[in-house]
């Protein structure tokens, strides 16, 4: 069985679909939250350096892998959509990015509520900050210049060429740990290493970063159709759509 | 199980305030960006239903 994928590329057939997908993800993140929840209160032990405060790494880390996964994935579809000349996969790029920005300023606010009892800084100009920081602004940046732009084509091709130019920000915010000496400790996890932390903290960790990643698919979704309601609404899909569903004038 | 008591849970070691604050922004986002999601779906199919009624 072959599946027609063009078929979904158009916001049309994608409206319906991306519809029958959220409960679907919302649920998977429910699901996940209340278990990395449940081991990031119940079940993880208390660390013998740092006490109870360590347990701001439950959302702080998962937090901050989705600020720089979601750049990745933007970027991608913002390339996609350069390249084909596709108008779903800008639209995908555009539905990300306030995603993206919420994880990282959160990324940013728990560190820093962590850094402050451990560090005793809310802040401190090491090169994970401020990349992190950067990655704010590209975020913010890719926001308000798709915002600023009237013609939503010449919008997604500028904002893709931003989107691009900055995901070299991404392997800098990734590596900085390991390049510059940097007042915040190494990575939690590295590929082709034994972890160093207690298989616990390790798996609350993993489900809290699950229920963060089906959180981002659904509510990207669920950005995605309002932005093709808006895009497309004097077509007569919209129309048509907007009138069977009943909203109040 | 952690905890001895309620209380001993809500102190967090006495780091409450940088525990409860980070985990509490966090949720407090979430329910701020699907309820915001939700409203701009609503508003874009009223728009649409007056164009296509107008």
């Amino acid at each position: 069985m072959s599946i027609n994928w063009f078929k979904y590329s158009s916001p049309q057939t994608f409206y319906p679909l991306a519809g029958k997908m959220i409960p679907w993800f919302a649920f998977l993140a429910t699901i996940f939250a209340i278990a990395g929840l449940y081991i990031s209160f119940a079940v993880a032990p208390t660390d013998f350096q740092q006490g109870e405060a360590y347990r701001i790494i439950f959302v702080h880390v998962p937090a901050a892998w989705m600020s720089m996964v979601i750049y990745i994935a933007m970027a991608g579809w913002a390339a996609l959509g350069l390249a084909l000349n596709a108008r779903l996969s800008a639209m995908m790029a555009q539905a990300l990015a306030p995603t993206g920005a919420i994880f990282t300023l959160l990324a940013l606010v728990t560190g820093s509520l962590w850094g402050k009892p451990m560090w005793g800084a809310w802040w401190v100009w090491d090169a994970r900050l401020t990349s992190e920081l950067i990655l704010l602004f590209l975020y913010l940046g890719f926001i308000a210049l798709q915002s600023s732009i009237d013609d939503p084509r010449r919008a997604d091709r500028a904002g893709a060429l931003l989107a691009l130019v900055g995901v070299v920000n991404v392997p800098i915010i990734y590596f900085s740990v390991k390049w510059w000496n940097t007042l915040h400790q190494g990575s939690s996890i590295n590929m082709g290493a034994a972890p160093k932390m207690a298989a616990t903290m390790l798996m609350g960790m993993l489900l809290m970063a699950l229920a963060f990643w089906m959180y981002t698919v659904a509510v990207a979704l669920m950005r995605v159709r309002c932005i093709m309601l808006e895009r497309e609404r004097s077509s007569d899909w919209v129309k048509a759509l907007s009138v069977s569903t009943g909203e109040k004038l | 199980m952690q905890w001895t008591s309620w209380s001993a849970f809500f102190d967090m070691g006495g780091y409450a305030f940088y525990v409860w604050f980070s985990f509490g922004l966090t949720a407090l986002c979430v329910v701020w960006e699907v309820i915001s999601l939700h409203k701009r779906s609503k508003t874009a199919l009223r728009l649409s239903k007056i164009l296509a009624q107008g």
